[in-house]
């Protein structure tokens, strides 16, 4: 449980942490919450030479409204979103998810970045981003880029940021009165995923039924076609490729994830107006 | 107004809680100065033949003081459990052959605790793979075989020398067999496995370690080092909770010693979390075959159980448990016709030990779902079969077919009373209404019905007190509290003697010179022992302080009581007190206490869950325990004792199992795959009073730490099988976790 050995950096600010990138190259890696970061390294899983902590950057925590986006720092801590009224009347999903996540410590470190950052496909941020159809923003030496969640994903723990790109803002649409609901499937209460399902506004986005988080693509579309939520519900798992492991067979996640959608589309369904 | 009974708080929580305690990883002490840091390198594999060691890289490797092998450790293997073939002795470092993941190999000592890892990361073995076997029935047809020499897997077994009666069952209108499986769990105390040590110019060996009895612990590793034991001085600092998986020494302890031996200086070693889930000793691990036997009126006629143990790798203590799971196999029960048997083999896992309960949890599990079985056979209600087929209270002491002898018990009123405060009938009716209306969340109720065996290894245990001359008392105990409440329960019992309050009483443990004699804590035994034992202790103290007094106080023996720390003359204002007494002479005696046989606590326990039935998730709604444990000495402890052991009980029939894939490999073995509970996932707890004295005693009083485990667990198993009962469900294994509900759900509807 002790890392191999690493050089440590404080970033002041997000140019001086992508200078920093820029300088380390490929040995370099972001220190945000740790929280995903550091259990890896523990397990000499991940042994970047560089950190570079953003951790502390107040230029990248923050919540406002920009226009038809909500505009939500990197470095926006799970507990930030939770508690967030702004978000609980303009984007209610995203605190209802962040309120998911593993236990009142891990949400006081970890941050919206680094949970979309690491790609762990049964985190709960990256599906209800995908689901709210969000967009993140990415900054480094070559300026800054806007890429929707629905492209960002390569594969497990993998994504189209370079290595020089550090994210910065995290948008979502205001959502107002569309209806929403988040369902989590845990064995224990601080438990990753074993499915998630986050709907709003006839959207699903599903946590842990792939290599990566999905839309319920097929589902989507039979409920914008009028189907009813039982038969929408039943397509849910469609196109997904969800793993086999202890608490779950790939068979046993997709009914759950049939389940959960039927549920949180009747949950969304009375939460709408 | 007598102390006993009442709910002192804790004296020992203000440390705990604000982090105080010195569990052995933290201690500074000047003789562990500059100590070396012991990193192990494990094997990664569950089998193999190592066909090579390198550890020259690591020897250059920064701050490494020493990197030492199997070939150089100096110590010869040993088996570590009384009984076990001596194939099966354990090397301190493998040498030719590792037979879990998680054995350890290469011992890497450093200056500083960060430079081990760095360097037993550079140690290169070369393994030879072997199959690995992880099941039992697999590990039974010997086809791999741990210990060649061996010849076998086979290492222990109990009732084996007959074979089973083929007409045991003749008389039954009604029998029904059933394959049960108590898995695999882990201890994971929060604190994990630790010990230090140092050699002094005297010879003498000082070693600090995590266990829950330093005598044998002292006792283990002179043994193992080839030393008097005298030798060894073992001191235990407070340990974070044990769970029986701390019983005795594990061979790291003589390792980190034999290590200061070699090196001349301090070593110090604190196991990972991860090492911890691989390297402590687990639980349970029984695979059982049941066969129970009766009248459609209800009475059971005949039960069999058969058992096949899994000792892991080497076996340790958990070779022996299947005799208590054998003694305790009727239960509660008065059933005219009981054989069993059990088999032990070894597998390529982590090695089985105590975990709370220890052999007794395996054999109310496997009765239980025996009666449960037996009772949706014949449409009977599940507590009408039991309540018709317990041990009449009149009968006691009772000699079981299982060959123990329980000293009291009132099964028909525990069961009652557990059913009354569940509001049984009700909670049918309920069941009923949910079935009738197709609810998706159905509605399960169980019952359990338990007697187990506390003081079961020691039955006797050394106590002294002294008064100082300041006042204060020093209380000396064989018990080895790990979060029990001793130093807080074992005051009480000696200030109702003295008069003297608790917080003037120093209670004192775990260290072997101070205290060369005691058996520790496991089994439940403290308070009926080493309780006890202080009680009696105290006693005798009052005794000798009257002696004393009354050549003071010129008045005669008879004339004295001992009350607020004093000897007073009755009826009169003239007294002395005993820290007085104790300025003329040392006012101190030591006893021992020796209850000669164990107790046999009793209770009922009913669960009330929620099953959704579209995803096969259970939650325990309720629960409701009667543990009859005799006389409470203290409420808040015992309380505390029954919740820790109802949450384990619910987390094993629920959450909690150790798993291997087919290569041997644990993907369970971090706190995010292993499934502990937390409170979230449990409901208040509904503790029903009922306190039944045994006569083995004085203070009538009986042992409470394992009784949750092992009246929870299978209530709440029979519970979720409860709620399903309607779609023709009659059992499902532990852990009845989402996936496998929603398995049996998916497949009973196939057949329908
Ligand atoms: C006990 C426990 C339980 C948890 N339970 C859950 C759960 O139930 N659901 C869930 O979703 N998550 C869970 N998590 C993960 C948690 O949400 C993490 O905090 C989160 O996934 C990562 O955020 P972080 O800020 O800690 O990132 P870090 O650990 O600091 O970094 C993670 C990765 O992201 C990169 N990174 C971080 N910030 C940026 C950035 N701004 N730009 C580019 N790259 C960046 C880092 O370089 C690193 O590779 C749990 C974690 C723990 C320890």
């Amino acid at each position: 449980m002790i890392p191999v050995g690493f050089e440590y950096v404080r970033a002041t600010s997000v140019d001086e942490a992508i200078s920093l990138l820029v300088e380390h190259g490929e040995e370099a890696t972001l220190l945000a919450g740790g929280h995903s970061l550091l259990p890896v390294m523990k397990l000499r899983l991940a042994a970047p030479e560089v950190l570079i902590d953003i951790g502390r950057l107040s230029e990248l925590s923050y919540i406002r409204v920009e226009g038809d986006e909500i505009a939500i720092g990197a470095g926006t801590k799970h507990r930030a979103l939770e508690a967030s009224e702004l978000l609980a009347k303009e984007c209610p999903l995203l605190p209802a998810a962040a309120h998911t996540v593993g236990d009142p410590q891990v949400r006081h470190r970890g941050t919206i970045g680094g949970s979309l950052a690491h790609g762990d496909p049964a985190s709960d941020l990256p599906a209800a981003v995908l689901a709210l159809g969000g967009t993140i923003v990415l900054r480094s030496p070559r300026g800054q880029r806007t890429v929707p969640i629905t492209g960002f994903y390569t594969g497990v723990f993998s994504t189209v940021r370079d290595p020089d790109e550090v994210i910065v803002e995290v948008r979502v649409p205001r959502t107002g009165g569309a209806g929403w609901a988040y369902e989590k499937f845990v064995r224990r209460a601080n438990d990753w995923a074993i499915v998630a399902v986050a709907v709003v506004d006839g959207r699903i986005g599903l946590a842990n039924m792939g290599p990566t988080p999905l839309r319920a693509s097929a589902a989507e579309a039979a409920l914008a076609d009028g189907a009813s939520i039982e038969e929408a519900a039943a397509l849910a798992d469609q196109a997904t490729d969800p793993v086999s492991d202890v608490p779950a067979t790939a068979e046993y996640r997709r009914h759950l994830a049939r389940v959960l959608t039927k549920r949180a589309l009747t949950t969304a369904a009375g939460a709408a107006g | 107004m007598s102390i006993l009974g009442t709910r002192v708080q804790r004296v020992e929580d203000p440390l705990f809680l604000t982090r105080g305690a010195v569990y052995t990883d933290d201690l500074v002490d000047e003789r562990l100065a500059g100590a070396l840091h012991l990193t192990l390198v494990r094997s990664p594999v569950a089998h193999a033949r190592i066909t090579s060691i390198d550890v020259s890289a690591a020897r250059e490797a920064p701050g490494v003081v020493a990197v030492v092998t199997g070939a150089e450790i100096g110590l010869e293997p040993v088996v570590l459990q009384g009984g076990a073939p001596k194939e099966t002795a354990r090397p301190f470092l493998a040498t030719d052959k590792v037979r879990f993941v998680g054995e350890p190999v290469v011992a890497v000592l450093t200056e500083e605790l960060y430079q081990g890892q760095d360097a037993a990361d550079l140690v290169e073995i070369d393994y030879d793979p072997l199959p690995a076997v992880v099941d039992p029935e697999e590990a039974l047809k010997g086809e791999v075989l741990l210990f060649e020499d061996l010849g076998t897997n086979v290492v222990g077994g109990f009732g084996l020398d007959k074979e089973f009666d083929e007409h045991l069952f003749d008389d039954c209108e009604v029998v029904v067999t059933q394959k049960l499986v108590n898995q695999r769990v882990a201890a994971a105390p929060l604190e994990t496995r630790a010990a230090a040590a140092v050699w002094g110019d005297d010879g003498r060996v000082t070693l600090w370690a995590s266990t829950q009895n330093a005598q044998s612990a002292r006792d283990a590793v002179a043994g193992w080092l080839g030393v008097e034991r005298d030798v060894v001085h073992l001191i235990t600092p407070d340990v974070g909770g044990g769970f029986g998986a701390k019983i005795g020494a594990d061979p790291e302890f003589a390792l980190v010693a034999q290590l200061a031996r070699i090196t001349g200086r301090a070593v110090r070693w604190s196991e990972t979390r991860s090492e911890n889930m691989t390297g402590m000793l687990q639980g349970r691990a029984q695979i059982q075959t049941i066969t129970i036997g009766g009248n459609r009126n209800g009475d059971v006629l005949a039960y069999r159980l058969d058992v096949l143990a899994d000792a892991g790798a080497y076996p340790r203590l958990g070779m022996f448990l299947p005799y208590f799971t054998r003694q305790m196999a009727p239960g509660v029960y008065d059933i005219p016709k009981v054989e069993s048997r059990a088999r032990t083999v070894v597998t390529t896992t982590t090695s089985i030990g105590a975990y709370r309960g220890a052999g007794r949890p395996e054999a109310t599990a496997a009765i239980e779902r025996a009666m449960d079985l037996f009772a949706a056979e014949i449409g009977m209600d599940p507590a009408e079969v039991r309540k018709r087929n317990v041990i009449a209270p009149d009968k006691f002491p009772f000699t079981t077919k299982g060959g123990a002898t329980y000293d009291s018990g009132e099964y028909a009123k525990a069961i009652d009373k557990a059913l009354e405060a569940a509001d049984y009938a009700g909670l049918r009716a309920e069941q009923a209404r949910r079935r009738e209306r197709g609810d998706t969340v159905a509605l399960g109720i169980g019952v359990s019905a338990y007697v187990e065996i506390t003081g079961g290894g020691a039955f006797a245990e050394n106590a002294s007190i002294e008064v100082h001359p300041d006042g204060t008392v020093t209380v000396l105990t064989g018990t080895s509290p790990h979060g029990q409440g001793h130093a807080t329960a074992w005051a009480m019992l000696a200030s109702e003697h003295l008069g003297v309050p608790v917080e003037k009483i120093t209670v004192k443990h775990g260290d072997t010179d101070l205290i060369p004699r005691g058996a520790g804590t496991m089994g439940s035994r403290s308070l009926q022992t080493g309780g006890v034992a202080v009680y009696q202790a105290a006693g005798e103290l009052v005794e000798l302080a009257k002696q004393r007094a009354a050549e003071v106080l010129e008045a005669s023996v008879e004339d004295l009581e001992v009350a607020e720390g004093a000897v007073n003359v009755r009826g009169t204002t003239t007294s002395i007190t005993l820290a007085a007494l104790a300025e003329k002479e040392p006012l101190k005696v030591q006893t021992k206490f020796d209850s000669g046989a164990p107790t046999f606590p009793f209770g009922a326990h009913v669960a009330v869950v929620e099953v959704d039935l579209e995803t096969g998730r259970a939650v325990v709604d309720r629960i409701v325990t009667v543990d009859d444990a005799g006389p409470v000495l203290n409420p808040l402890l015992a309380d505390g004792q029954r919740h820790g052991g109802i949450a384990q009980g619910i987390a094993q029939a629920l959450l909690e199992e150790v798993r291997y894939d087919d290569e041997g490999n644990p993907i369970t073995a971090t706190f995010a795959d292993y499934a502990f509970p937390s409170a979230a996932e449990l409901p208040s707890f509904t503790l029903v009073d009922m306190a039944t004295p045994t006569p083995l005693n004085p203070l009538g009083v009986k042992g409470i730490g394992e009784a949750g485990t092992i009246g929870a667990t299978p209530a709440v198993q029979s519970a979720v099988i409860d709620a399903l009962s309607h779609l023709g469900i009659r059992h499902i294994d532990m852990p009845l976790a989402p996936l496998r509900v929603w398995e049996a759900i998916q497949a009973a509807k196939g057949d329908a």
